[in-house]
């Protein structure tokens, strides 16, 4: 087996026959970082919910394997253990992602107990620290912080439970301008510090020309276009990809 | 129910119930207050004992020595008006506790799980909504012994299906939002995710329901003790009063009026509080 920490096959997710999204081929290894970018509805979300399984009613088939679970074919409790401690997914909307009558520090001490991390108080403050928040908000509830606040607790995490893959579904587009430069930023220092493979999925071209190896163009449920993403950008080959560059203000 | 403070650590659920909305809620809080002080301190406050027939005194109007006069065997009609407030709520309160309990546990239950769980779940609770549930109160009131605890049990068998319908709805909305995902998807288990997640966030509209409902079980324990099904005799309870007294009205107003009064009065404080929590509660408002 490869080294990626996604490999995806032939990838197909449907929706009582219909196909949403169909992927044929998709990795990314340690300390990569792959976007997945197109408009609403072109079956991005879909497919990075599809590659930790959490696509409901859908029906699946090809290979997904991340951190070397077969994601098609694992058990629940390999699903579980895969979902929290190694492959950790960051929401578009990082209020609705939190539990609104729960402080974050119960949130964060609940997940790391929960997947067996020793030293948590060590741990979370480390966390904190890695992604640039003051302690002090672990003692606060979701709607009292910040949404750039509130991604990067996100972040925080994903960290603390020791992710090592990160899948990102539209991390910045609900935050303003200015936040979402932090949390771009904290991504990609991590992601160089601790060797993280990040996929995103983004209609956000500007963002991901800053922080994306390779890129993959999604339209209608397939790709259109997929590689480096300095040559998909600068040099787009289908007509689509050219469109999402025009439409950049 | 009637402080809040306002730190900035509040609790979201407390953020978002009262400061007491508007005057008319705020009134029924404050008759709720009285009702329950009334009731609490009833052997101090009253001014004779609960059951202390006087066939001498009987049916004596209100007066300054018995203000709401006395009864058909001469106990005084304010005394037995306290004392009763005490069966009437606590009734009230074991009544909604049970139906709320095993309501909204089999609600989350069934609207987080979905599926046939949820179909199991919500077909009993149609079952139980089927029958009139004032019938069905009576049948197991006219089986069971006559008494409070059979009060408790017939009206509670028929209000939890309410609270699961409640409930059912509220978590299956709950459990499409997004931190359950995140939930689900930090690998916490589902019995986790329900008692952690979506039990505290569906849990403002059951409190509204409940202080909406308390007026309604009153009244339904009063109808059954009026039937002489609920509590018996030398027991002081405010429906017990009303029936007893009835045969009066014409000659002996107050034994029947007083304790009459009091149901009113406190289903119709429950009622205006439910219904301004439910005002300040709409999302339309309370959206921030």
């Amino acid at each position: 087996m490869s080294d990626h920490l996604i490999e995806a096959r032939d990838l197909r997710v449907s929706y009582g026959g219909r196909v949403v999204a169909e992927v044929p081929r998709l990795d990314v290894g340690a300390g990569e970082c792959v976007a997945i970018v197109g408009e609403s509805g072109s079956g991005k979300s879909t497919t990075l919910l599809s590659l930790l399984g959490l696509t409901q009613n859908a029906e699946i088939s090809g290979q997904v394997r991340v951190c070397g679970v077969d994601v098609l074919t694992a058990s629940p409790r390999a699903l579980r253990e895969l979902r929290g401690a190694r492959a950790a997914l960051v929401m578009q909307s990082p209020h609705a992602a939190l539990s609104p009558a729960t402080r974050l520090g119960v949130l964060m001490r609940r997940a790391l107990k929960l997947h067996g991390v020793r030293d948590v108080d060590r741990t979370m403050a480390r966390a904190m620290e890695e992604v640039l928040l003051d302690r002090e908000l672990l003692r606060r509830y979701p709607h009292e912080v910040s949404g750039g606040q509130a991604q990067r607790f996100a972040i925080a995490l994903a960290i603390a439970l020791g992710a090592e893959v990160i899948l990102a579904d539209e991390p910045t587009s609900a935050l303003d301008v200015t936040v979402q430069a932090e949390v771009v930023g904290v991504l990609r220092r991590l992601r160089a510090e601790r060797d993280l493979a990040l996929l995103l999925v983004s209609h956000d071209l500007a963002l991901v020309s800053t922080i994306a190896d390779r890129v993959l163009v999604m339209k209608d449920g397939a790709v259109v276009e997929s590689g480096p993403a300095a040559t998909v950008l600068a040099e787009p080959s289908h007509p689509y990809t050219r469109e999402l560059l025009e439409a950049l203000p | 129910m009637t402080t809040e403070t306002r730190t900035p650590e509040t609790q979201p659920l407390r953020r978002t119930l009262p400061r007491i909305p508007d005057r008319f809620a705020a009134f029924g809080a404050v008759l709720i207050v009285v009702v329950v002080l009334a009731a609490v301190l009833a052997p101090w406050l009253a001014p004779y004992p609960v059951d202390d027939p006087r066939p001498l005194e009987r049916l004596l109007p209100p007066s300054g020595a018995h203000w709401f006069g006395t009864d058909q065997v001469g106990r005084d009609v304010l005394t037995r008006i306290l004392y009763g407030g005490r069966t009437s709520l606590f009734i009230a309160v074991a009544v909604l506790a049970v139906s709320a309990l095993a309501g909204v546990t089999l609600g989350v239950v069934a609207g987080y799980a979905g599926g046939w769980i949820r179909d199991v779940i919500m077909r009993v609770t149609d079952v139980f909504l089927a029958f009139p549930a004032l019938l069905l109160s009576l049948a197991l009131a006219v089986v069971l012994q006559p008494g409070v605890n059979t009060v408790i049990l017939a009206i509670a068998v028929t209000w939890w299906p309410w609270y699961t319908r409640l409930a059912a709805s509220m978590a299956a909305s709950i459990a499409t939002r997004p931190y359950v995902d995140a939930a689900r998807c930090l690998g916490v288990p589902a019995p986790l995710i329900i008692l952690r997640h979506v039990l505290p966030n569906s849990l403002t509209p059951v409190l509204v329901q409940l202080s909406l409902d308390a007026g309604g079980v009153i009244l339904t324990s009063a109808a059954l003790s009026y039937l002489g099904l609920g509590a018996q005799e030398p027991t002081a309870e405010w429906g017990l009063m009303v029936q007893q007294g009835q045969t009066l009205f014409t000659t002996n107003w107050w034994v029947v009026t007083f304790p009459g009064l009091a149901i009113l009065v406190t289903a119709f404080a429950f009622n205006v509080l439910g219904e301004g929590l439910r005002n300040a509660l709409d999302p339309r408002r309370a959206v921030k």
